[in-house]
């Protein structure tokens, strides 16, 4: 198959015909952060973490299939600042306690704000009032934690051949939905591949929480990066 | 109970050949049969379409106008627009619901009328305007409301309200509305002397390459607003591997303040099929699909009769004007309520029948669109355009209008203006020729494009209407100079939280953030740093949005910013240093006292 060859900051990056920026460049070890891009599944190009200026205009790299001699700015002071910004907005638009949520330590959104140096939100916060799901033996949702990435939805539909999550609402009011009166009724197993696909603590299992200590976690010593997400896509 | 209400479902499912992709006809036809489309509703839909039920409620809870909850058997939608606002809904508002003796949003205690708001329906020269069911009533007042509801309560039948007809095919047994239309000026391409199949029989004389060279040539630009050439988007469709091709036709008119498809709807409805069947003659497709705002399902009987008709005469179905193998049909798709569905992608998956969730470019829909074939989205009146194009010529059509903007463009203008209505006009037109044509009064602003574009100020009513100035799908808003202008950026920008899709993250939560930022500015309460970060939240949504709703939602607060700077500059003052402005001690103190439950003092 013929090659593309492109740039990212600069620097000449090949890939194949239909892969996405985001691909391009983690094969090339150079991290574009990312939320809602979880391995093979379709982009959903909702989070916008990935947000890259392609060509001048700003595009998700994601969902950005890669072209020959394309300009992909990455790593620029501006970029910086929209992902901040978008980072910012999943941290208010939810109720975030780190302090004491298992997935302290393995969050994903979590391990954005340290890399990026996050330490205080710079917008309000919007306290919203969420439920959560107990309902299920071996799994919890935590709806105040969800900021609606899709993985949940598209591990369910894609890897586990169910049909579990899905979003209702629009706009402000869209959350995540289970396809039952509750998490119980939905015929999700602990075993399912879902139960492992949550990149923050919405979406758990029980009894196992803080199971590893503080100062071993997976984001105590290193920054989340391109090479987190090989091992974890390996 | 449940028996019956399965029958019910399971009937209608089967009307629509228990197919998945046709939920939203599912959805709205069980609604209107059942009132709502309850728990055990959704549960025999997705039994009947092998579906699941969080599928069939992600669609419902998606559009306004469906609900998984019963409501009245009569809903008034009393439409919330600027315009309706600026000319008396409040009145009308509080009027009607003292008559029906709830608030708004709720339903009457005997569960027969629900009295609720919506945005734009499309009646901006008749505002205030309300939809009752599918009955539209313009030019309320409040003893108009009262005496509607009077009505209402005795005979429960909202057809029965419409009194006096309106003009033209309004007056048509099958539209039988009290819509006026409100054409002002009629111009050479759209309002003229058209007669089918004039466009379709000087079509068939070319080579599908062309008519598509031909479309090229007039330099027709998408009458939607994005102006995209239409001769480009329909070649890349028809060199796109696939073995079927659609033609939609996007007829969801939502930017508030616009109104002009409506007309053509009502008056010119053959002259916009006659456009959609040489697209799928030039495509070799042989479907054509009507994406019809909700708003605008009174009209839709009328349309279905005018498709018959063209049936009828050869000019739809099979060998199409008695050429062996050009087979093209149009069905009609209604919406339920969502201003996004008029994004191409948004109104691509709500004909799917799915959220009407804008989708992810690359691919786009020339490429791979509906039920992921090759597919062209043009606006009601670029479809127009093409019967006229291909009838008199393209150097006909381009001998018209500016040097880059060719044709005439239809504008509905309305606001603060004795002649609210639709103009059709060359493209070049100045914006204060409009504000004369309209006789507007003491115009202070105009919106060009409704809130998706920009409001600008009297400096710039020299400008003139073309894509590279002043670019608009439609709308032209007039607002007099005593008209508070934050006041009119904060109604839209509650309109745009309201029509988010909330897929992505900017237009979700940063709509939400920028909204707090405008109130407390404009209750009195900012600084000067807190218009720059007005102006920066904007920008991060502009820039990083998935669709042209986030990416144009700031813009009527960018708009009054740049446009109209001293009008925020004077609201805001600088506080002694370190106390935040926001914070009001005192009401802290009454809050902490209330959740206690204690008082903070002894007295």
């Amino acid at each position: 198959m013929a090659t593309i060859t492109f740039t990212i900051d600069g620097k000449p990056v090949s890939g194949q015909p239909g892969q996405s920026i985001l691909k391009a460049a983690q094969a090339a070890g150079i991290y574009i952060p990312r939320l809602c891009a979880f391995k093979d599944l379709i982009p959903h190009g909702s989070c916008r973490i990935c947000s890259v200026r392609v060509n001048g205009r700003i595009q998700a790299a994601c969902v950005q299939t890669i072209s020959d001699g394309m300009v992909v700015e990455n790593d620029t002071p501006e970029i910086l600042e929209f992902r901040k910004a978008i980072l910012d907005m999943l941290f208010v638009e939810g109720n975030h306690y780190c302090m004491f949520c298992e997935k302290s330590g393995l969050c994903e959104l979590q391990a954005l704000a340290y890399r990026f140096g996050i330490t205080a939100p710079q917008f309000p916060l919007l306290n919203p009032n969420r439920p959560i799901d107990l309902s299920h033996p071996d799994v919890y949702l935590d709806h105040n934690r969800c900021i609606l990435c899709g993985r949940c939805v598209r591990v369910s539909q894609e890897l586990d051949n169910k049909n579990v999550f899905q979003f209702v609402g629009r706009g402000y009011q869209k959350r995540l939905q289970v396809n039952g009166e509750a998490l119980a009724a939905t015929g999700l197993r602990v075993a399912d591949r879902v139960t492992a696909s949550c990149p923050v603590g919405a979406l758990m299992k029980k009894r196992v929480g803080y199971a590893v200590p503080v100062g071993e976690r997976p984001f105590d010593h290193q920054p989340i990066s391109a090479e987190w997400h090989a091992k974890q896509e390996a | 109970m449940k028996q019956a209400l399965t029958a019910v479902v399971e009937d209608i499912c089967r009307r629509y050949g228990n197919d998945r992709t046709r939920m939203m006809d599912i959805v709205i036809a069980v609604q209107r049969r059942l009132g709502c489309i309850s728990v055990e509703a959704m549960e025999c839909i997705a039994n009947a379409v092998n579906s699941h039920r969080v599928e069939v409620e992600s669609v419902v809870t998606f559009y306004s106008f469906l609900s998984v909850k019963p409501r009245g058997k009569v809903i008034i939608r009393l439409c919330k627009d600027i315009v309706d606002w600026m000319k008396g809904y409040e009145e009308v508002a509080d009027a009607m619901a003292k008559e029906l003796g709830v608030t708004m949003g709720e339903t009457t205690a005997d569960g027969a009328l629900t009295l609720t708001h919506t945005p734009c329906i499309g009646m901006s020269d008749q505002a205030p305007a309300a939809l009752v069911n599918d009955v539209v009533v313009p030019n309320l007042t409040p003893e108009r409301g009262r005496q509607v509801v009077r009505e209402l309560r005795r005979h429960l039948d909202p057809p029965q309200l419409v009194t006096m007809l309106g003009d033209g095919n309004n007056a048509h047994p099958l539209v039988h509305a009290m819509v006026r239309n409100n054409l002002r000026r009629r111009g050479p391409v759209h309002f003229s002397d058209f007669e089918s199949p004039a466009g379709l029989e000087a079509a068939l004389k070319r080579s599908p390459e062309e008519v598509v060279a031909e479309v090229r040539a007039s330099r027709l630009r998408g009458r939607g607003g994005a102006g995209f050439a239409t001769g480009m988007k329909w070649e890349f469709a028809r060199n796109a591997p696939g073995q079927k091709r659609y033609v939609l036709c996007n007829a969801d008119e939502g930017e508030p303040g616009t109104f002009k498809d409506r007309v053509l709807l009502t008056e010119r409805p053959d002259q916009m099929f006659e456009g959609m069947t040489i697209a799928g003659y030039a495509l070799g497709s042989d479907a054509g699909i009507v994406y019809l705002r909700g708003e605008y399902a009174y009209l839709q009987a009328f349309l279905e009769h005018v498709l018959a008709e063209r049936r009828r005469r050869g000019w739809l179905g099979q060998d199409i004007l008695g050429r062996k193998g050009f087979n093209f049909d149009i069905r009609i798709q209604l919406g339920a309520g969502a201003y996004v569905c008029g994004e191409e992608t948004a109104l691509i998956s709500s004909c799917e029948g799915l959220r009407g969730d804008p989708k992810n470019r690359p691919p786009f829909p020339a490429e791979k669109g509906y039920l992921g074939c090759p597919t062209i989205v043009n606006n009601v009146e670029t479809f127009s355009a093409v019967s006229r194009i291909l009838e008199k010529g393209a150097a006909w059509f381009a001998g018209m209008g500016s040097e880059r903007t060719t044709g005439t463009k239809l504008l509905s203008i309305c606001g603060d203006c004795r002649k609210p209505g639709v103009y059709e006009v060359p493209f070049g037109i100045t914006a204060r020729e409009l504000l004369d044509l309209a006789e507007a009064d003491n115009p202070g602003a105009m919106l060009i494009g409704g809130p998706c574009r920009q409001m600008i100020g009297p400096e710039r009513f020299s400008g003139r209407i073309c894509y590279d100035d002043l670019a608009t799908g439609g709308a032209i808003l007039i607002f007099n100079r005593a008209r508070n202008k934050l006041e009119i950026a904060e109604h839209y920008l509650d309109f745009f939280i309201h029509e988010s899709c909330g897929h992505c993250t900017p237009c979700r939560v940063g709509l939400v953030l920028l909204k707090k930022a405008v109130h407390k500015v404009v209750s009195g309460a900012g600084e000067p740093a807190d218009l720059d970060y007005m102006r920066r939240l904007s920008y991060i949504i502009s820039q990083t949005s998935r669709c042209g709703l986030g990416q144009a939602a700031p813009n009527p607060v960018l708009g009054a910013l740049e446009n109209f700077k001293p009008l925020y500059a004077d609201l805001v003052s600088d506080r002694k240093r370190g106390l935040l402005s926001t914070f009001d001690l005192s009401k802290a103190v009454v809050d902490s006292e209330l959740r206690v439950g204690r008082l903070s003092r002894y007295v």
